[in-house]
């Protein structure tokens, strides 16, 4: 486990690689096994309402000590030779080279795979309904994509460092929810353009209206942060996001507390509801009636979504403010100091940041049609900056990569029931409960092994002649 | 006045225990410059620690002396969380010192979440209850029933606290460790020069603020007679405020602001609303940063280009 447990070469006669790696394996089990035997060899154990009893599992501690010990003796044959030196890139390393050399092609490959991908799921499941799982799957990782690029210029594009950003989401989400189920709101509308309006375009009127407010909160959230940075900032964002989480559990009148907003009203088809009736979406297109349309109408609205927000950034990069936003990440003194305002600066990432926030909350609240605080936990916040961290900060594609591989990784977890099998781990082995697990280990693992994610490059987006990617490892950035 | 003795007597107990989580905060922050989110969750793998060591020596061996019982528990906890968090040192940070500045913190998120269910996985998501001990009090007031106490378990905690804090401050103070510190927080690169070996001494740093938060761990554990795997996150936010508040990188304010955190959230809880009162701590946090970043003893950071 531990890394580097072997002393660096400057002794003049360096001991037989064998013998120091059967020493790092020795000792790395036994530290293993010391680590593990409180909380894996003991466990207490609920018996009904008595006091808690102790039962052992020694075996297993072992067992995962001599993994360890074998897993290490291995690397250290293997990969950790001694005297390997660590390379620092001064061109990008060979994955982003081959990133590189097929950009220009992933997106839009990329683009036409989400364009189709509910054509193949239907196509390969073999029918609408059966379908719907990974249809439901396609949303989910497109929900998570559109948050990891809303985040991502926050985090990616400015540089600053925002623990809270479910906040936004949550805001944007409950937005949604109290307009679309207050009874006012409803007769008014009923009252003025007439009876089922409300009921029917309540998404496409309220989807602005919560990324403004989202925007707004951005505001009000980042006006006080301005003066912070690096970790104090991210600190301060995560007390932001606890606070709108405990107020929302605890204003009861406002927002029904911990039970949650339900009934909140379906998306349409532009004002066309998703029923059987006549003047539902079916009827108008000569259709037979399925659920599964709402569901794949829910798939390209989240992919629209999505689309914009990857088109905004991509469009704000060129403009001043973007590159502003980049200035700042890479040094907000050098950034001040040639009279760029970072107040307005960071501002204005934290609004555009915190808007599409709160668009992919709207869509949150339609698309569960139940919105409760739970939804909204540090988690989720920790969830999203892995998504940006994973892809590399900055770079769309690896931030849409990374959401994909990630949730869809963490979902595949589900499946692994031959794991159940009596020869591997046993018909109680539950796999879903080791999805945070893995998805802590894998935080950390990618941190030690990419710091600066799977596309690391830094593509210049204003350039003198040629177009060249920077490697990750010649910036440094990361006092924003 | 009876309610408000009460409260300062529960206030200060709650407030060592955030006293001496926060010291593993800020002796991190000052050495390295990172925030250890793991922190927290360090502090709650202490107290499960000390939970099996309770069980161990009290079902299976059978000791019935309650003094040396948690004496025996505090030095199993200590020891086992000192090894985590050394390991934790050396796997998710070490590898990082000199990458950019969020890598770390990043890590350490990670490594909470990691910490938070591997505990959940290992003893399972249920709270896990003790028998209350050491339940006697001693009356200090008695107002028409209303009964001013101070707790058994209350004396324990707010001693043990003066007793290691004394400790601790020996050590910073006065041994050559506490030295090697002192002056790799000053300037690591300098230190290094002078022949300090900052590695060991940071990995020495994480021992020690681990240990101190295995006591604050048993302590809880005590106090409250109950542990979940997800009681790390909480109480590491609330001592980091008191990190925060009291001046980040300073030993006597991260007591100071401990116990300044735990008084505010008792009386909070009792002459306001119980439901915020998490949200008083965390908008403490952010006023604080925001208004007095150095906190009330710390040193205003310079930047230097």
């Amino acid at each position: 486990m531990a890394k580097a447990l072997t002393g660096d070469g400057s002794a003049p006669a360096r001991p037989a690689p064998l013998a120091v790696a059967l020493k790092d394996a020795v000792v790395s089990g036994v530290i293993t096994w010391l680590l593990l035997l409180p909380l894996v060899g003991f466990r207490a154990t609920e018996s009904g309402s008595g006091p808690l009893t102790l039962t052992t599992r020694f075996g297993l501690v072992t067992v995962f000590a001599v993994v360890v010990a074998v897993l290490r003796l291995v690397m250290h044959l293997t990969v950790w030779r001694p005297g390997r030196e660590k390379r620092v890139a001064a061109t990008p390393s060979a994955l982003a080279g081959l990133g590189a050399r097929i950009s220009p092609l992933a997106k839009p490959a990329f683009f036409t795979l989400a364009l189709l991908y509910p054509l193949l799921a239907v196509v390969l499941s073999g029918g609408l309904t059966p379908s719907r799982y990974w249809i439901d799957l396609g949303i989910y990782i497109g929900s998570y994509v559109m948050l990891g690029w809303g985040l991502n210029i926050v985090v990616g594009l400015a540089g600053l460092l925002d623990l809270g950003y479910v906040a936004f989401y949550a805001v944007g989400a409950y937005a949604f929810a109290l307009l679309s189920t207050s009874v006012p709101i409803n007769d008014f509308m009923a009252g003025h353009l007439g009876e089922g309006f409300w009921a029917a375009w309540s998404f496409w009127v309220c989807l602005p209206v919560c990324g403004l407010l989202a925007a707004l909160w951005g505001v009000i959230l980042g006006f006080p942060v301005l003066r912070l940075r690096g970790d104090y900032l991210a600190i301060v964002t995560l007390a932001f996001g606890e606070i709108i989480r405990l107020v929302l559990i605890n204003w009861t009148d406002f927002t029904n507390g911990g039970a949650g907003i339900a009934s909140i009203p379906p998306i349409s088809f532009f004002g066309m509801p998703f029923s059987a009736g006549d003047d539902g979406f079916a009827a108008h297109f000569g259709l037979t009636f399925d659920p599964m349309h709402r569901i794949i109408f829910l798939y390209f609205v989240i992919l629209a979504l999505a689309a914009l927000t990857a088109l905004v950034t991509l469009r704000l990069r060129r403009m001043p403010v973007g590159r502003a936003w980049e200035a700042l990440r890479e040094d907000e003194i050098a950034c001040r100091s040639l009279g760029i305002n970072t107040t307005l600066t960071k501002l204005t990432a934290f609004a555009t940041g915190a808007m599409f926030g709160g668009f992919a909350g709207a869509f949150f609240a339609v698309r569960v049609r139940f919105v409760s605080p739970e939804s909204f936990t540090f988690i989720e916040s920790a969830m999203i900056l892995a998504i940006v961290v994973l892809g590399g900060m900055g770079s769309q594609i690896g931030v849409a990569a990374a959401a994909v591989l990630m949730i869809g990784g963490m979902e595949m977890l589900r499946n692994l029931s031959f794991l159940k099998s009596d020869w591997l781990l046993g018909p109680d082995f539950d796999p879903t409960l080791y999805r945070m697990l893995i998805f802590g280990f894998a935080m950390v693992a990618v941190m030690v092994w990419r710091p600066r994610g799977l596309v690391s490059g830094r593509l210049a987006t204003i350039f003198l002649k040629e177009r060249k990617t920077v490697s990750g490892d010649l910036v440094k950035e990361g006092h924003g | 006045m009876d309610v408000f003795l009460q409260q300062l007597i529960n206030g200060l107990t709650l407030g060592s225990i955030y006293g001496l989580i926060a010291i593993g905060y800020t002796m991190v922050f000052g050495i390295i410059g990172m925030v250890n989110f793991a922190h927290g969750d360090v502090f709650m793998v202490s107290a499960f620690i000390g939970l099996i060591a309770f069980l161990l020596l009290t079902t299976v061996i059978g000791l019935s002396s309650i003094f040396l019982v948690l004496a025996i528990v505090l030095v199993v906890a200590m020891i086992f969380t000192g090894l985590l968090s050394w390991t934790i040192e050396r796997v998710a940070y070490r590898p990082l010192r000199g990458s950019f500045r969020l890598a770390p913190m990043i890590s350490a998120i990670g490594m909470s979440i990691l910490l938070a269910n591997f505990v959940q996985v290992a003893q399972g998501p249920r709270n896990k209850p003790l028998p209350p001990m050491l339940t006697d009090v001693i009356v200090l007031m008695d107002n028409n029933g209303y009964q001013v106490t101070l707790a058994y378990k209350q004396i324990v905690i707010m001693g043990v606290t003066v007793a290691l804090l004394a400790g601790f401050w020996y050590l910073v103070q006065k041994t050559p460790l506490g030295r090697a510190q002192r002056a790799c927080e000053q300037d690591r690169k300098m230190a290094a020069l002078l022949g300090v070996d900052v590695d060991r001494t940071i990995s020495l740093t994480f021992i020690i603020g681990a240990m101190l938060a295995a006591v604050a761990g048993v302590m809880y554990l005590m106090y409250y007679g109950v542990v979940n795997f997800n009681d790390g996150f909480v109480p590491g936010v609330k001592a980091f405020t008191a990190a925060v508040l009291g001046g980040i990188g300073s030993l006597p304010g991260a007591v100071l602001g401990g116990l300044l955190i735990g008084l505010i959230e008792t009386f909070w809880s009792a002459y306001f609303s119980i439901e915020y009162k998490d949200v008083a701590a965390f908008s403490i946090l952010a006023i604080t940063l925001v208004f007095m970043p150095q906190g009330l003893l710390g040193r205003p950071e310079v930047e230097k280009v």
